[in-house]
This record gives structure tokens, C-alpha cells and sequence, in this order.
């Protein structure tokens, strides 16, 4: 297929896929090669990488196998990524979609709630949901996906103001389409190359939150997540600061992975854009 | 007598993907001084890559693999950037399609003729805005002190076209080359501006390339053709005699392709109507708050009319006169805010929202442009299919009945599987048709169906359309501003301007003897009046 062979001719993307794959198949092998609960006491505390056998990246300053927390880690990483761009991009879309083609007043409407999201700082609006609603990893990955759809909606109101009066639409409405069945039927398939793109981004973010709400000591305590390690190693980071260097290593590369893939995948879906 | 310019056998090199090797396969022209030489085509005949690798402005990946183009006794082929930059402008100036887009919209029309004298000469502010002046003087444009202080979006489309020429002409360039310079314009304007033109060539001595896809134009300017046909010149000579008597059969073809602009014998209509438009307007509203300092346009001002059962109506009338919106109002894409709308007795203009989507199957419509009408992402028969499946039909039954219909308008029923990119412009247009005739609509509503398909992929689908007509018994109003397919294809004809309906009437009354005075200044206007009449006799001895 066209798609895959213009994905493969970048390096940086094929690059972005391999470190990807390599994440993933750390979340999956996380159960057959550290079979105990990542977050159980191992041994000594603040064991140095290196220095025991048994503990390939040392342990953190409760004694626990670092390295089995950052395989467990990728799991909830990936998860909360995956789980809280879901719910951005899908509520981004349905705002987003309905604005554009309706415009009007009900694009005033949805644009002003918009607006208002994106003027609060989104890390201040988590901070407060995840405040009133608690921090179990539920709540943590809703209000992500809550606090990062307002781009979404932008883009893809965007791609409907100018779809929605293609003469391929007014045909659909000619032939006595229902709005509904235009909007997701016809117009949203040509609008999504972009939203998916843009969703890399989104799970990027989404992970780095996560980690930043951790990292605060705010997040789930009772999962393995690599933000939770950073914000454990909080307290011993100037000796001992390979506790947060590991898991900030484990984040960066997931990210960038991430979007690396996204811009791949950007440069496949619009292949006219490339080279300028 | 020698040649300003001369092509001597260039070839363009296409990327690998594209569908031929080569844009143009050594291609020899010569241009001499005091003459309009005019190179007609259809799209993708390599005819604008001829203008542009003469002014080497072709588009990354494409380049010159052969051939000299010889100027002043240099070679344009090899010649390096910064000289390149010399001749373009003050030796060899251009004209491009859309003035809008080649003019910069945020600077001034006086600002952007005077950077010609910025950039070629050493003239001081004031010179510079006495050349202006004058060069807009020259052009013919009304008001040229409040010209040169306009922006583009503030002009009309042939004044912004004026102000490309006075551009092009401001250093006195031995060679103009014009690429479709009036394909965007209103049929009275483009007869101003090709007037203006030859006016101008003819004052100034100046050697004309115009590129055109329109033997009108060519029988209204041009001194000698050459004809461009998969990037090859298979035919040049004098206008009156590759017009007159064309040799190569593609230029044959071409030109017998060409509707003449008489109307057959009218054809035998039964008075029953099957659509009565009665009274009908839309306002379009634009700007103030609680009605003041708005702008009140009358798209469509009280129009009425009527179209009998299995006859063809064409509305007529340049951009901006309203025929558009009417077909949307038709159909109901537009809301008409007075007026009746009836068909087989239903007023479709009072129906809700609800109601039009059922009565949808009543009256279909077939729209302009083939690339943006359907969707790129849903396969050809299933757009064909889907009218059906929302009127109730089951999916299965849907699929086979677009087979059908593709056989109908004449494509490969095994085609259905495909996605729209994969046709071509004319297979596009018949899977428009295809899909507005699933529903078995009374009448198709058919807006401008021919006007972005090359002169013989026109004369197919237009016979294509007279067919159905006969086969299935449609009733068709038919949008167009190109009045030679008017008087191919319509019995009855209403000339609209400024949203009103200023003469209509049987086709051959309203072209033979027309009554008002715009009717006759459009008709006045189309180029080359007689081409294809001069043809007929021609092509009938032939046969």
C-alpha cells in the first residue's frame, strides 16, 4: 500500500515506530519478567543501577526494583496516553463537528465553552478536578482527556467550515441525507486525517501530565506509574538522582516516540505538504 | 522576417509518477514581432507548460531535458537565475489566469505596477507614479487615479485583469505571453479585455504567446495557431487556415467539437408544466447591527417561470446574476425566502425539513465541478447507491441498481468499486449524473455540468444528457453561462442579470431576434460568433 511504503521512506518516523514497538514490548513483557508486585519491598534501599545483578537499575529509596517499575510503569503510561486521548479526541470531535456545520449560534455557543477551557491553564484545571473527584487512576484519566480536548475541537471545526459546503455535501443533502449522516458520514472521514494526527500530540501530553500530577505527589499511589517514581525519587534527587533520572529517561523516549510517529504519520496522510 | 522567440525542439521532463514521461516532447514554435500566436489545447495537452518553461517557472521536479528557447540570441534553457530574473518582466513579461490570485492582496494595485519600474529601473518616486498613471490610462481602466490607490479585492475581475496587462506592459517587453487570461472572466468582459489586448499588441508592436483551451479565442485574436496535443504541436499555421481548414484530426475533432451557436429546429413541447416557479426571491443580508449600515443583496429578485414536461430550460447569465442560487433554491440547498416552487402540484418551498428530504426523489441535481462533487472517500457506486438506501431501498438491491446506471450513463458497471480520483473529469461528471438519476427524478436540476470539462469531454456528456432526456423523459433546467451549450441543448431559454429574469422564450426566438438590450450585448460577446457555423458545411461534405 501507498500509505505504508510513503511512512517507511522517513527515517525519523520508522525511528519514532521502533522506540514505540520497543515501549509496548516492555508493557507486555512486564508480567513474565517481573512476575511480583512492581510496587513490593525487593531489597535494600537506593541500590545504585549496576551495582547487584538482582537489581539491573538499582531500587528506589523504599527498596523497590526500579526496573520492575518501569516495565509495569509502561503499561499505565501507555494506558492513561491512550485512554485520556480517546476521550479528548472523541469529545473534540463531536464539539468540534457540530459547530462547524451547524455555525450559527450553536457555533457561538460551543466556541465560547471552548474558549473557556482553553483560557484556564490546563494543568491548574486538572489540579482542581483531580482535587474534587480524587486521585484514583479512573478520575486521573478522565479529567486529562477533559482538560486537553479544546485543540481537537478547533482543528476539526476548522476542516468542517471548509467541507461543509463542498458540492459533494450539498449532493449528500440533495439526495435527502440526514445531518447527521452527513456529518459523520460524509464530511468527518475527509476531516479526520488531521484530528489524528494531531491526537500524537494529545497522548504525549496526556502522559506528561500524568507525570507532572505525579510528580506532585497527586496521582494514583497505588499504581506503578512512572510519574510516581519520579516524584518518589523527589526526595533523594541530589545523590541518588537516578530514582527520577530513570523513569524521566523512560517518559522522554515514549514521548518523542510518539511523536515522532505523529509526524510520520502526518507526512504519509499529506504528502504535498512534505518538502516545503 | 526572424523570431523574437523560438522554441527549437524542448522537451519537459515529468516526474517519474506522472502519467507521460515528457510535459511537452520537442515542441518547435517561433514567435515574430507584431503577432499574436495562439497555442490551444485541452487540459493536460502541455500547453501552460509551454508559457511557463519559456519564463522557467516550472514546478519542482520539472525540468528541461532538451531543446533551445532562443531570445534575443540566448538561450532561456540554459541561462543561470539571476539573469533568468532580467528577462522575466523587462524582455519577456506574463498574464496568468486569476488575476485575484496573482495580484499580492495586501498592497496596492499602483504599488505593485510601480515595483516593475523599483525593480528594472533607476526612476525617481515621482516618475515612477507618472508611469503608473499612464500605463493605467493606457489600459483603459475607469477612474485610474482611484485605480492606483485600490486594493485588488476592491476591483472587478476585468478591472484586476487591466491592471495584470498594465503590470505586464509597464517595461515595454518584446514578447507578453498571456496563459488563459480571460478564462476567468464574464463573457462581455472577456470580449473588453481581448479587445484591449489586440489594441495594445498592435500599438506596441509586441509579440503575443496566447495560451487558450477556447477556438472562440482563437478565432477572435489570433494571427497564427498552433495546436498542442499530449505535449506535442501536431498542427500550426495561419488562423484562417487551421481554422478554416484544419489538416491533423485532432484539430478536426476539436473544432467540430464546438457547439455552434444556432439553435437546432425546436423540438414539438407538450403545455402541461411539470415545474412553475412562481415569485420567487432570496435576499442575501451581509454587515450592520439591528438592520443598519447593512448591505441588501437581491440574489434573486421575483422570478418566474415555467418548464413543461420533457422540455429543457436553460437559465443563462454571467457570474454574479443570480442562476446559481435559483438552482439552489430549486432543491432547496438554499432556502428562497418568497415564492412557489411547484412540482407535480407539491409546493417543494413550503415543505419542511423533513418533508424535502422525502420529496428529494421529486428533483435531483447534477452539480459543476467533478472533482469537489463527490466524495473522495466513498467509493463511486456506493455514492450512487446511497440516495437509494436512504429512500428505503435495502443495500443489496441498492448496489445492483448502480450498476445499472453506470451502464446508463455509458461507464464500466465492474467500475463501481472504484474511488472517485481514479476517474477522469468527464467519467466524474457521469457519475454525477448517475447518482442524481437513481432517485428517477421528474427533474434534474443540472448547474453549469459541462463548464469544467475540456470541448470534446463536453460534447460526450452533453450527448449523453440529450439521450437520457429521451430515454427516461426528463424535464431538465439547465444552468450555463456558456450560451453556445445553451443552444444546443435547451427549448426554452430565460436570460438572467442581477438576480432577474430580463427575456425568456423559445431558444431560437431568444438567440435569433433578441428583444433586450443585455441579450444582446452577451450575445454580441461571445468570440468567434461564426466559427462553428463556418464548420457545418465543412464537416457535412466531409461525411
Amino acid at each position: 500500500m501507498s500509505f505504508l511504503k510513503l511512512y517507511f521512506r522517513s527515517p525519523p518516523a520508522v525511528i519514532g515506530l521502533v522506540l514505540l514497538l520497543l515501549v509496548l514490548a516492555m508493557a507486555a513483557s512486564a508480567d513474565w519478567l517481573y512476575p511480583r508486585d512492581p510496587l513490593a519491598l525487593a531489597g535494600r534501599p537506593l541500590v545504585w543501577p549496576f551495582s547487584n545483578p538482582r537489581f539491573l537499575l538499582g531500587t528506589d529509596n523504599s527498596g523497590r526494583d526500579i526496573a520492575a517499575q518501569i516495565f509495569h510503569g509502561a503499561r499505565i503510561s501507555l494506558l492513561i496516553g491512550l485512554v485520556a486521548t480517546v476521550i479528548s479526541v472523541l469529545i473534540g470531535i463531536t464539539i468540534g463537528a457540530f459547530a462547524g456545520y451547524y455555525g450559527d449560534w450553536v457555533d457561538t455557543a460551543l466556541m465560547r465553552v471552548t474558549e473557556a477551557f482553553q483560557t484556564l491553564p490546563n494543568f491548574i484545571l486538572l489540579l482542581v478536578l483531580v482535587a474534587v473527584f480524587g486521585s484514583t487512576i479512573t478520575t486521573v484519566t478522565v479529567a486529562i482527556g477533559i482538560v486537553s480536548w479544546p485543540a481537537s475541537a478547533r482543528l476539526t471545526r476548522a476542516e468542517f467550515l471548509s467541507l461543509r459546503n463542498r458540492e459533494f455535501v450539498q449532493a449528500g443533502r440533495t439526495l435527502g441525507l440526514r445531518d447527521i449522516k452527513l456529518i459523520f458520514g460524509e464530511i468527518l472521514p475527509n476531516a479526520l486525517p488531521p484530528v489524528i494526527v494531531y491526537a500524537s500530540v494529545v497522548m504525549a501530553i496526556a502522559i506528561l501530565l500524568e507525570s507532572a500530577l505525579a510528580f506532585l505527589k497527586l496521582s494514583d499511589p497505588n499504581v506503578a506509574s512512572w510519574g510516581n517514581l519520579i516524584g518518589a525519587g523527589r526526595d533523594v534527587l541530589r545523590v541518588q538522582w537516578y530514582v527520577s533520572a530513570i523513569p524521566g529517561v523512560a517518559i522522554l523516549v515514549t514521548v518523542l516516540a510518539v511523536s515522532l510517529v505523529g509526524q510520520g504519520l502526518n507526512d504519509a496522510l499529506n504528502p504535498r505538504l512534505k518538502g516545503r | 522576417m526572424s523570431a523574437i522567440l523560438s522554441l527549437e525542439a524542448v522537451s519537459v521532463r515529468l516526474p517519474k509518477n506522472a502519467d507521460r514521461p515528457h510535459a511537452m516532447s520537442e515542441v518547435s514554435l517561433a514567435l515574430h514581432a507584431n503577432e499574436i500566436l495562439c497555442v490551444v489545447g485541452e487540459s493536460g495537452s502541455g500547453k501552460s507548460m509551454t508559457a511557463n518553461s519559456v519564463m522557467r517557472l516550472l514546478p519542482p521536479g520539472v525540468f528541461i531535458d532538451g531543446g533551445r528557447i532562443l531570445f534575443e540570441g540566448r538561450d532561456l534553457a540554459s541561462l543561470g537565475e539571476a539573469e533568468m530574473r532580467k528577462v522575466r518582466g523587462a524582455g519577456i513579461a506574463m498574464i496568468f489566469q486569476e488575476p485575484m490570485t496573482a495580484l499580492n492582496p495586501l498592497r496596492t494595485i499602483g504599488d505593485q505596477i510601480g515595483e516593475m519600474f523599483q525593480l528594472h529601473t533607476d526612476l525617481g518616486k515621482a516618475e515612477i507614479a507618472a508611469k503608473v498613471q499612464e500605463l493605467l490610462e493606457e489600459v483603459r481602466i475607469p477612474e485610474p487615479k482611484a485605480a492606483a490607490k485600490a486594493y485588488p479585492h476592491e476591483l472587478s475581475g476585468g478591472q484586476r485583469q487591466r491592471a495584470m496587462i498594465a503590470m505586464a506592459l509597464a517595461l515595454d517587453p518584446k514578447v507578453l505571453i498571456a496563459d488563459e487570461p480571460t478564462t476567468a472572466l464574464d463573457v462581455t468582459t472577456q470580449a473588453q479585455i481581448l479587445e484591449l489586448i489586440r489594441d495594445l499588441q498592435k500599438r506596441k508592436g509586441t509579440a503575443v504567446l496566447f495560451i487558450t483551451h477556447d477556438f472562440g479565442v482563437v478565432a477572435e485574436i489570433a494571427d497564427r495557431v498552433a495546436v498542442m496535443s499530449q505535449g506535442r504541436v501536431v498542427e500550426q499555421g495561419a488562423a484562417a487556415e487551421v481554422l478554416g481548414n484544419p489538416q491533423h484530426p485532432y484539430t478536426k475533432q476539436l473544432i467540430a467539437a464546438v457547439p455552434p451557436l444556432e439553435a437546432p429546429p425546436p423540438r414539438e413541447l407538450v403545455s402541461e408544466p411539470i415545474l412553475t416557479i412562481e415569485h420567487v426571491s432570496k435576499t442575501y443580508r451581509t454587515g450592520g447591527f439591528l438592520g443598519r449600515g447593512q448591505r441588501v443583496t437581491h440574489a434573486v429578485k421575483d422570478v418566474s417561470l415555467t418548464l413543461p414536461k420533457g422540455a429543457t430550460l436553460g437559465i443563462v447569465g454571467e457570474s454574479g446574476s443570480g442562476k446559481s442560487t435559483l438552482a439552489r433554491c430549486l432543491v432547496r440547498l438554499i432556502d428562497p425566502e418568497s415564492g412557489s416552487i411547484r412540482i407535480s402540484g407539491t409546493d417543494l418551498a413550503s415543505l419542511s425539513k423533513s418533508e424535502m428530504r422525502a420529496a428529494t426523489r421529486h428533483i435531483q441535481m447534477v452539480f459543476q465541478d467533478p472533482f469537489a462533487s463527490l466524495n473522495p472517500r466513498r467509493k463511486a457506486g456506493e455514492a450512487v447507491a446511497q440516495g437509494l438506501i436512504v429512500h428505503g431501498r435495502p443495500r443489496p438491491e441498492a448496489m445492483i441498481r448502480a450498476k445499472e446506471l453506470f451502464a446508463l450513463v455509458g461507464l464500466d458497471p465492474s467500475a463501481t468499486d472504484r474511488y472517485p480520483h481514479e476517474f477522469s473529469g468527464g467519467q466524474r461528471q457521469r457519475i454525477g449524473l448517475a447518482r442524481a438519476l437513481a432517485l428517477e427524478p421528474q427533474v434534474l436540476v443540472a448547474d453549469e455540468p459541462v463548464s469544467a470539462l475540456d470541448v470534446s469531454v463536453q460534447a460526450q456528456v452533453l450527448k449523453l444528457l440529450a439521450e437520457l432526456r429521451q430515454r427516461l423523459g426528463l424535464s431538465i433546467v439547465f444552468i450555463t453561462h456558456d450560451l453556445r451549450v445553451a443552444a444546443q441543448v435547451c427549448d426554452i431559454v430565460a436570460v438572467m442579470k442581477n438576480g432577474e429574469v430580463v427575456e425568456t422564450g423559445p431558444i431560437g426566438a431568444v438567440f435569433g431576434q433578441p428583444q433586450h438590450p443585455y441579450t444582446r450585448s452577451l450575445l454580441a460577446s461571445i468570440p468567434g460568433v461564426g466559427l462553428g457555423r463556418a464548420l457545418r458545411p465543412a464537416e457535412e461534405a466531409s461525411a
